[in-house]
């Protein structure tokens, strides 16, 4: 067998093990903690008596372990239970709130990805010049700033004081202020869409956009100091072919990886962008269970997030070992 | 050592030894109580408001100031706390080696493939936050991070000659960790510490601003936010102050990370 495929398949089934070994970790951490559902249900009066009763009726007396493979099985086919608190299906609320987060992360992604590579390639060209700066101090900032500050900040300036701004008038148009509460639904146009989703998606390019570009410089620079490179400056080749046929190809998997690190915290990023513009997606419905101390539905949501975030890594390693010409050829 | 200082270690050093005085001697500076009600909502800036009211009539400097401390102490407590398991783990893994390391290495690499964030929200879930579960809880989640740095640089040094002569003396693994690889392993430590103070400050604002980490009256710089957070719509900029501190924080602490990672790898050519 040819040693990549080999590779992959290691690869690929030390990712489904992680991913049973992070079911396990976040239904386990739930399981050490104390209180349970049944304590959630009747809250902190309840008798002893009435607890064992509904500890009995629900199943919690059962082993863990048995509970786990019933809810992991749960999770696979689709039946996640019911939420404790208004007592609907979880998985007729993931179903719905799946597609408004998938929407929000696709525009982001679509919109940070390109952008980051950009300027990734701009603060190289001209590293240590005036754009490098402008380029590195921006990110530094936006880095240095949790989410939801950056959220308030876009709100303040585009979705309130804009208003006030004469320079719309330049343009012979009225004053634009961006709704600062998102939603989406099935019968709004792309457009309006869109529209609405202007400033959960510009924070979350500008959040996933910071680390990407760093990371795509340094990834770059690094390929650009070999001494391969140097050595095709020196045959006399034009810049363009240098950085097309030389740093290009060996720049691929670091760049992937980048794209594919950021995507899963894009994952992260998304909870609480959801909470700040009130955006009815995943995040929002795991902020909320938290809050109300609904288990059922933390668990469900929490493993959804991890296991995105999970496969996503492990897309990037995989697409590494793909691009890297040295596993593709062995000697 | 502080003779040929660049100056933006110095602005670094200089902001964050404001922040950190402001926050130990909050109750002496601060000009109002803390939860005392002393004007109409929203107040704008004035002479006795420098920052103006938050949206119950609170002076919000003084609401600012112990925020910091709030914010400011449970970032410390929780960068120590984390430091101190992971490196003493980290250490214990890279010098006794075999089964010990690998189960350690692997249950990190299974907490770390885990967005801390959502495991985060998973626990909250179930305990009640308060400051000092919040303190364990971020410390434990970050020390996965602290281990592996401390493991790989212990890796590197357990194999030089003076650990070697160390253990053929016979000295025991609390020495071994302690004095032979704890020195050498320090600045590469003391640099990480930055980064990881900077990322506790946002997390625990990120927990208060979803209202799962410091719970009122208390206040920290995240809670600040959620409290004021709708007087934006109306153009009200109180709760715009927290990203202030919050950045200008960050950024100096990274200044001085900088300055302490240039520094050692100038001096000893590496990983110091």
């Amino acid at each position: 067998m040819h040693p990549v495929v080999s590779l992959l398949i290691q690869r690929l089934a030390l990712g489904v093990l992680l991913l049973l070994a992070a079911s396990a970790l976040i239904f386990g951490l739930t399981e050490v903690l104390p209180g349970d559902a049944a304590q959630a249900i009747l809250g902190q009066s309840a008798t002893p008596e009435s607890l064992a009763n509904l500890r009995e009726e629900m199943g919690l007396n059962r082993p863990a372990l048995t509970r786990y493979f019933e809810w992991l099985g749960g999770i696979l086919t689709g039946d996640m239970g019911n939420a404790l608190t208004n007592k609907l299906p979880i998985a007729d609320q993931i179903g719905k709130r799946m597609s408004s987060t998938l929407f929000l992360a696709f525009w982001a992604a679509l919109i940070s990805v390109p952008l980051a590579i950009l300027l990734g390639l701009i603060a190289v060209r001209y590293q240590n010049r005036w754009p490098d700066k402008i380029i590195s101090g921006v990110t530094l900032a936006s880095i240095s700033l949790p989410e939801f500050m950056i959220a308030y900040i876009l709100i303040f300036f585009f979705a309130v004081q804009s208003l006030s701004w004469g320079i719309w008038g330049w343009f012979g148009m009225d004053p634009v202020a961006f709704p600062s509460f998102a939603s989406v639904s099935p019968t709004m146009t792309l457009g309006e869409k869109l529209y609405s989703i202007t400033l959960p998606a510009a924070v979350l390019t500008l959040v996933v956009l910071a680390h990407m570009m760093r990371m795509t410089r340094a990834a770059i620079l690094n390929v650009m100091q070999s001494a391969y490179i140097e050595t095709a400056e020196l045959k006399g080749l034009s810049t363009f072919s240098v950085i097309y046929k030389h740093a290009f190809p060996n720049a691929i998997a670091p760049i992937v990886t980048v794209v594919m690190i950021n995507l899963a915290y894009l994952v992260v990023g998304v909870v609480v962008v959801e909470v700040v513009f009130a955006y009815p997606g995943m995040g929002q419905y795991l902020v909320d269970a938290v809050v109300k101390r609904d288990v059922p539905v933390v668990l469900a949501c929490g493993v959804i997030f991890a296991a995105v975030y999970i496969i996503l890594n492990i897309i990037a390693d995989v697409v590494s070992i793909l691009a890297n010409p040295r596993l593709r050829h062995p000697k | 050592m502080l003779k040929n200082i660049p100056i933006s270690a110095a602005i670094g050093l200089a902001f964050t030894a404001t922040y950190f005085l402001a926050a130990i001697f909050a109750p002496v500076i601060a000009p109002y109580g803390m939860a005392d009600i002393v004007g109409d909502v929203w107040e704008p800036s004035s002479a006795e408001h420098w920052l103006g009211t938050d949206q119950i009539g609170r002076d919000l400097l003084t609401r600012m100031i112990f925020g910091g401390q709030t914010t400011i102490f449970i970032a410390t407590a929780a960068t120590i706390l984390s430091f101190v398991t992971g490196s003493v783990l980290g250490f214990l893994a890279a010098v006794l080696g075999g089964w010990i390391d690998q189960a350690l290495s692997r249950f990190v690499d299974l907490m770390m493939a885990i967005p801390s964030l959502i495991l985060a929200l998973v626990i909250l879930s179930s305990i009640e936050a308060t400051v000092l579960t919040l303190i364990v809880l971020m410390g434990l989640l970050d020390s996965t991070r602290v281990y592996r740095l401390a493991r790989a640089v212990a890796v590197d040094i357990s194999v030089m000659d003076y650990v070697e002569a160390a253990r053929l003396r016979g000295e025991k693994i609390a020495w071994i960790i302690f004095r032979e690889i704890l020195p050498n392993a320090l600045s590469p430590l003391v640099a990480e510490m930055g980064l990881r103070f900077i990322f506790m400050v946002l997390f625990i604002s990120t927990l208060s601003f979803l209202g799962i980490g410091v719970q009122p009256p208390l206040a920290d710089w995240g809670g600040i936010v959620k409290e004021n957070k709708e007087g934006i719509n109306f153009g009200i900029g109180a709760a715009l102050y927290p990203a202030i501190a919050i950045a200008t924080l960050a950024i100096s602490v990274n200044l001085i990370a900088d300055w302490v990672l240039n520094r050692t790898t100038s001096l000893k050519g590496g990983r110091g």
